[in-house]
């Protein structure tokens, strides 16, 4: 699944470098740990809310990726029938309920699905990613605050890569310290590596353990670093003098050549990478061109879903 | 018929919505407290239990936030908001998400949540405590806004609001809480969209939203002793608006007064008085008129506020005015 992250990402990167896409992109090249090792503890009827760097969430929770690509596009084939591009990624059936741009917007979604799974009386679990931009809006705190207050079955995981969009997180914050806000309003905290897939898939099953059974919401600081700029395939090597080594160190901890290694470790042969590598691109250049190939959405429709009708609900 | 307060027949909507839907569900602040709701949602805690009425945090955003992720998986929840003021902190899950996710996504996700609001204004609090903000909300595509003047629509436009499977804002107004008027026993729904004529006339159209419905019906009398035969309609519902009903009613009396009691410019009488001239500027014999609040924030001296609110009085001025 990180792979596919990453060659999905890359690809979209290049595309965007070509002009063929212009809708904004925002990569998540080198935190795919964080998606990958978070949705393999969830079930198909779990859901999780996004935000403008969302790509992985939505492959690792089972979205399609044609659908994707297309919607990149702008075309009628996407996942949101070209009304949404990169920023807004949806796949209802997989518990993708919609993935937005404004930052923190999804987080009391996430709760109110939380609240949803409890006043309904199903097992479900909600998961709201964000990034640690998102922990400067009130929105993070209102509803960590009303996860806990009224257990909720929610989980919810800061991809803390240390920049909201050109502003490091020291110039933001006076200390580093996300994590300790889940103590502050009573929920738990827990701080991980966010580029050992091992290490998050191990939190995220111990939070989703926790959720289902009625012990309440968890806050997972998933610390990464994001290669790419905020927007864009550029690195955005500008924004500061400690960017260049910080990309330096931290592609040194690149999270798909770590899973390499320790599944290398456990006998798993470079020939099976390779095949599935393979597989991966063929399957990234038939999302190309099947968003190519595939019509745009027809002017008619413009107008079309501003309201649900009746008879749909 | 039997008569209920509009207070009443609010809390009567929530009682029935709740016992009939185990998908309904209220969260707000003050929801089980009179200070804030008044008789409109009086012991619906103690009937339904506190994990379906929840009285939360001062969190509009999250609480409000929390309703649309709420509705978007399955539920139908009403978020309370004691004063439109202070809904404000939740324009992000409003304007940004509730209203913007059906065309997002192509229709696959609805947002089905009933966000009420409640303008509690006069009483010298002030320009924080007072504010009637429809006509932002009205701008927004995909939000349905509903403004009920008497018991019967307070009930039925709720019940509307809960089955439109959209994000409807309803909003009420404490200065009708104590009006008493027919309401029927059952479920039933008054259509969001559609207005009321209360009375047939010939010589003026006066077109009014919520509170100022049960001012011009005040005006209405006044004018009737001086010959004057107005045709009042109560809007009901501002987003989508009944244009049908007002343009047919423009087009047979010629002249058009609109009473709304929030601020003039960008508002909804802007809104109807252009669609009027826009759609059917031959019918109309004079100037439209508007009665609405000076563009200010609301004083808190009870002087100042005597001066800055419209009623009965200000209407029969702007219909002896178009009719000069």
């Amino acid at each position: 699944m990180m792979l596919r992250i990453r060659v999905f990402e890359e690809m979209v990167g290049a595309l965007v470098t070509a002009n063929e896409i212009r809708t904004p992109c925002h990569l998540s090249i080198g935190q795919e740990a964080i998606p990958a090792g978070i949705c393999a503890a969830l079930r198909q009827d779990d859901s999780v809310w996004g935000g403008h760097r969302s790509h992985g969430h939505y492959l690792a929770k089972g979205g399609d990726l044609n659908a994707m690509m297309a919607e990149i596009f702008g075309k009628a084939t996407g996942c949101a029938q070209g009304r949404g591009g990169s920023m807004h990624l949806v796949a209802p059936a997989q518990g993708i309920f919609g993935t937005v741009p404004l930052v923190a917007a999804t987080i009391p979604m996430a709760v109110g699905a939380a609240l949803s799974a409890k006043l309904r009386g199903t097992d479900q679990v909600a998961v709201a990613f964000f990034g640690d931009g998102a922990t400067d809006e009130g929105h993070f705190h209102e509803s960590l605050n009303l996860a806990a207050l009224y257990n909720l079955p929610v989980v919810f995981v800061c991809e803390n890569n240390f920049y909201s969009t050109h502003l490091t997180l020291k110039e933001r914050r006076v200390k580093d310290n996300i994590v300790e806000s889940a103590a502050l309003h009573g929920l738990k905290g827990v701080v991980l590596d966010g580029n050992d897939v091992t290490s998050v898939y191990q939190a995220a099953q111990e939070a989703v353990r926790r959720a289902r059974s009625g012990a309440g919401p968890t806050l997972l600081e998933c610390r990464t670093y994001r290669w790419r700029g905020h927007v864009g395939p550029a690195a955005d090597l500008e924004v500061g003098e400690e960017r260049r080594r910080e990309l330096d160190e931290w592609q040194r901890r690149d999270p798909i050549a770590q899973c390499r290694e320790l599944l290398s470790a456990r006998g798993v042969s470079s020939d099976l990478f390779d095949c599935l590598e393979a597989d991966i691109r063929a399957e990234v250049d038939d999302a190309v061109r099947f968003a190519r190939q595939s019509p745009g959405p027809d002017e008619s429709e413009l107008l079309h879903h501003v309201y649900v009708s009746r008879r749909g609900v | 018929m039997r008569q209920l307060t509009y207070a009443k027949a609010i809390r009567e909507a929530h009682a029935q919505l709740l016992a009939a839907d185990p998908r309904v569900f209220l969260i707000g602040q003050g929801v089980r407290n009179p200070w804030y709701a008044g008789t409109s949602l009086q012991d619906l805690d103690k009937e339904f239990g506190k994990d379906r009425v929840i009285d939360s945090p001062v969190s509009e955003n999250a609480t409000t936030g929390a309703a649309i992720g709420a509705a978007i998986t399955g539920m139908r929840p009403i978020v309370f908001h004691p004063r439109m003021d202070f809904m404000l902190l939740a324009a992000d899950p409003i304007m940004n998400q509730a209203a913007n996710w059906s065309y997002l996504f192509a229709g696959q996700v609805s947002v089905p949540v009933v966000i009420r609001a409640v303008i509690n204004r006069g009483g010298e609090q002030g320009a924080q405590h007072s504010q009637a903000v429809q006509a932002l909300f009205a701008h927004v595509p995909g939000l349905k806004v509903v403004m009920p003047a008497t018991p019967h629509d307070a009930k039925g436009l709720l019940i509307a609001a809960v089955q439109d499977g959209n994000p409807v804002l309803y909003i009420d107004d404490r200065w009708l809480y104590e009006v008493e008027g027919d309401v029927p026993d059952g479920l039933y729904e008054v259509p969001i969209g559609s207005a009321a004529i209360r009375r047939s006339g010939k010589d003026v159209t006066l077109v009014a939203t919520s509170y100022m419905a049960a001012e011009a019906a005040k005006a209405v009398e006044m004018l009737a002793q001086r010959g004057i035969d107005v045709e009042l309609i109560d809007l009901r519902s501002i987003k989508p608006w009944d244009r049908n009903l007002v343009y047919s009613s423009v087009g047979k009396t010629g002249r058009l007064v609109i009473a709304d009691a929030a601020w003039m410019s960008g508002g909804i009488a802007a809104e109807i008085a252009a669609s009027v001239v826009g759609e059917i500027f031959h019918a109309l014999k004079a100037p439209i008129a508007r009665v609405c609040l000076p563009d200010a924030p609301a004083p808190t001296s009870f002087v100042l506020e005597q001066a800055y609110y419209v009623g009965a009085e200000q209407i029969v001025f702007a219909v002896e005015k178009v009719l000069l």
